[in-house]
């Protein structure tokens, strides 16, 4: 049954297009999928694609099995995202002299969070450097080399620090390239750990990903997964453009297992596009970054209910994938969008404004924003809890969307 | 010897033998002639923490004359613009940098393309000395196709990459850290060349100046800090922003020099200085003692914070332009007439490139949507009205 929570799995889907049933969640079911079927309410467009699936019936339902018993049977390597992101560093070290890292306890501590741990040892104090604490002075370091040719790879310690450099982020990296018509183009990486940790409290747990986002010339890249990890700092390291990297602490030490594909050097995840994580026809639920696994917990949950939730891993939020989101609810026509930050002007605004300007007419309720409460990260555990989304926050804003909900209240 | 006799007689004589000098290549071996000259700066350098450069600087006609035209130019550059400014061709910002040409022209006597500059948003005559062409400069003012920027940056924001110009920056104080950027990369790449980070005295209280000046003794790194301290931060007179107005001394355990800055060949000494300096070790501060004649943008008549008597003084007493042509005469390179001559010749040369520039169109509308990225990944982008108007980003 782990193999099948595997998070390497792309989008199934038929040579026509139409997505595979839900996994099943018994032998029995696998066996004799059929009688297992569940009866929903099918909008307008769905029943098209029901009368399909069950004419093209038997050959598809059997494929499942297939493609589980070869996961069964391949043995998936697993590594953490921390590995994922060492390893990558490492790689684009090695493949590129010019790719350098910066920031404070990167060397000599290995680390603050041990992501390059041995890149010290391996490429020398030239390449690895340690900073003083003076993050505007060294983004500004490093953004200049960067206009002079080189590849920084700037960490902050976490993104809450960014803000002491978030002049050189935006004016001195993003708009360069626009300013100059061309000719002081920054390829440059900032990365390190964005959003909540555990009981840090206000100042160390802001997620920066909707003002990163907001700005043109910026790219904003949000992993969850290891082959997130790898493949996104690849990318963002060869691209020549400033890359805003968001990590997740929590996230560090989750291992998910990896294809060989992924392992290898030349692997590279493309920007801009993003993955479905599960598919799904009954409600499209978007998210980044830690908020993935919530999201694909809260599946498991609904699936229970019988809502079939359709999860996006958005991966990149600047460019971010309208295409995808919008073709998931046109089919599922039900969207609930989960980010961990504060809600106002957030990521899942911006998602919400681009499905009701490309798909207002596919939507057959409104819709749901989870995110973040409305107020400072507050310390005392239970307080904590409160202000960041739960999985039941998500199950409940899924069955509201699906009209399974009680009714809701009136305010007093 | 000969030479000097004919040019010391009456103007009458010479326009006798104007005739026969235009036959004879009398006026050649001036600007071409590379013997060297030595002259006394000004005042001698004040130093903190290191020895001071001499006082003695090795020119020659050719450098002195070439001085003079480029100064000459870049005044005239700066007055021109001024007045396209209030005709309303240029908009937005304009900060011009009239009186202050001598550090532009005597740091490029010093070093080659291949150092790099990067200043802030007084950059007109920057850009100039880094090869940059009064056609770019005019028509970036007046956001059209030929300028610099292509019409997207604006007076602020001139670059010359291949010149290693690196503009051209509106935050104030941003430069610094990014200068000493350019000097780790050069350093990363054994360049064996430096970067000139130019800030002004408004900026030298900024922190992350301080922040990328202790990295840079940290790391040794070839940058040379440039005050150019024009001694008013927009309207605020350098006493009443810093508590210790010593520029080249705020550096504390790095070496500084405080020079001249209306003097070309005080400039050129100390930047030679500070290049050999900062390729051995380390950062090092330069202050150039400088005036601008204009207020701190075309916003700003110049007078509220300062007496018309002290610009008027200083335009007499120290104005670098009249410096150089003074030397010039008495060295006997050149006539009066000569120069003024040259000084005719550039205005013409800025107004008829006025002239051009006013003729190139402004940018196609879709270069709205150009450059975001440098890789654009066939993103979408976005107007006003994003349902009127959409690009695909190449």
């Amino acid at each position: 049954m782990g193999a099948l929570r595997d998070c390497q799995v792309d989008a199934r889907q038929t040579e026509d297009g139409t997505p595979l049933p839900p996994r099943a969640s018994s032998i029995i079911e696998l066996l004799f999928p059929f009688f297992f079927q569940k009866r929903e309410k099918k909008s307008r467009g769905e029943k098209m694609l029901v009368v399909r699936k069950k004419m093209l019936g038997q050959s598809l339902l059997i494929r499942p099995a297939v493609s589980v018993l070869r996961s069964y049977s391949s043995s998936a390597k697993q590594m953490t995202v921390r590995d994922a992101l060492n390893s990558a560093l490492d790689e684009e070290m090695s493949a590129d002299q010019k790719v350098f890292l910066m920031g404070e306890e990167v060397g000599e501590y290995q680390g603050a969070y041990k992501i390059s741990k041995g890149l010290l040892e391996k490429y020398g104090p030239e390449r690895v450097l340690d900073t003083p604490i003076t993050e505007a002075g060294f983004a500004g370091i490093a953004v200049g080399a960067a206009y002079h040719g080189l590849k920084p790879v700037v960490e902050f310690m976490t993104f809450n620090f960014s803000m002491q450099a978030i002049d050189h982020i935006i004016n001195s990296a993003a708009k360069s390239n626009y300013m100059s018509a061309g000719q002081m183009s920054v390829p440059i990486v900032f990365r390190g750990p964005n959003g909540a940790a555990a009981g840090v409290g206000a100042q160390h747990s802001q997620c920066y990903a909707a003002w990163y986002a907001s700005c043109p010339g910026l790219k904003v890249l949000t992993p969850y997964s290891s082959e997130d990890a790898r493949g996104l700092l690849k990318a963002a390291i060869r691209d020549p453009d400033p890359v805003v990297f968001l990590e997740n602490e929590l996230l560090y030490g989750e291992s998910f297992s990896v294809s060989d594909e992924v392992l290898d050097s030349s692997f590279c995840l493309p920007i801009g596009k993003a993955k479905i994580e599960r598919v799904g026809r009954d409600v499209t639920i978007t998210a980044f970054s830690k908020m993935v696994g919530h999201a694909l917990k809260a599946a498991e949950i609904l699936e229970k209910d019988g809502i079939d939730a359709e999860v996006i891993n958005l991966r990149s939020i600047r460019p971010l994938d309208r295409s995808t989101i919008n073709a998931s609810v046109r089919k599922t026509n039900r969207l609930i969008t989960v980010e961990e930050g504060f809600p106002q002007h957030g990521v899942g605004a911006e998602i919400c404004a681009s499905v009701v300007e490309e798909s207002f007419a596919y939507l057959d309720a409104p819709v749901e924003r989870i995110a973040g409460a409305d107020v400072p990260m507050p310390y005392a555990a239970n307080l904590e809890r409160l202000a960041v989304p739960q999985v039941e926050d998500i199950v409940r804003a899924a069955k509201r969307a699906c009209y399974r909900s009680v009714p809701l209240a009136a305010a007093a | 010897m000969a030479l000097s006799y004919l040019r010391s007689s009456s103007s009458r004589s010479v326009n006798l033998l104007k005739p026969l000098s235009s036959s004879l290549p009398l006026r050649r071996p001036i600007s071409t002639d590379t013997t060297p000259i030595t002259v006394e700066t000004s005042v001698p350098f004040t130093s903190h923490q290191c020895d001071a450069p001499s006082r003695s600087v090795e020119t020659n006609p050719k450098e002195l004359l070439t001085f003079f035209r480029d100064m000459a130019l870049m005044r005239r550059m700066e007055i021109a613009a001024d007045s396209l400014y209030k005709a309303k061709f240029i908009r937005g910002f304009c900060h011009l940098y009239d009186g202050q040409e001598a550090v532009a022209v005597g740091m490029e006597a010093a070093i080659t393309k291949k150092d790099c500059i990067i200043t802030a948003y007084r950059d007109h005559c920057t850009f100039i000395g880094r090869g940059g062409t009064l056609l770019e400069v005019f028509a970036e003012l007046m956001g059209r196709q030929a300028g610099c920027s292509k019409g997207k940056g604006g007076s602020m924001h001139f670059y010359k990459k291949d010149s290693n110009f690196y503009g051209g920056h509106g935050i104030v104080g941003a430069q610094v850290p990014l200068g000493c950027g350019l000097a780790f990369a050069q350093k990363y790449s054994k360049d064996e060349t430096v970067t000139f980070a130019l800030y002004g005295d408004g900026a030298a209280n900024q922190g992350q100046l301080f922040e990328a000046l202790n990295i840079s003794a940290l790391w040794d790194l070839p940058a040379i800090l440039v005050c150019e301290n024009n001694h008013y931060g927009m309207g605020t007179a350098e006493w009443r922003a810093a508590k210790s107005p010593a520029y080249y001394k705020r550096g504390d355990y790095v070496p500084g020099l405080k020079v001249d800055g209306m003097d070309a060949l005080a400039v050129k000494q100390a930047c030679k200085f500070a290049k050999e300096h900062a390729l051995k070790n380390g950062p090092i501060i330069l202050e150039m003692d400088t005036y601008r004649y204009h207020g701190h943008s075309m916003s700003d008549p110049g007078s509220t914070y300062r007496t018309r008597d002290e610009i008027s003084g200083v335009r007499q007493e120290r104005d670098p332009i009249e410096r150089i042509r003074k030397l010039i005469l008495s060295h006997d390179l050149a006539t009066e007439e000569e120069l003024k001559d040259i000084e005719k010749e550039v205005r013409k040369e800025v107004d008829d490139t006025i002239t051009q520039a006013k003729e190139s169109p402004m940018p196609e509308p879709s270069k709205l949507f150009t450059n975001v990225y440098a890789k654009g990944l066939g993103v979408e982008s976005f107007g006003a009205d994003r349902k009127e108007v959409r690009a695909t980003l190449p």
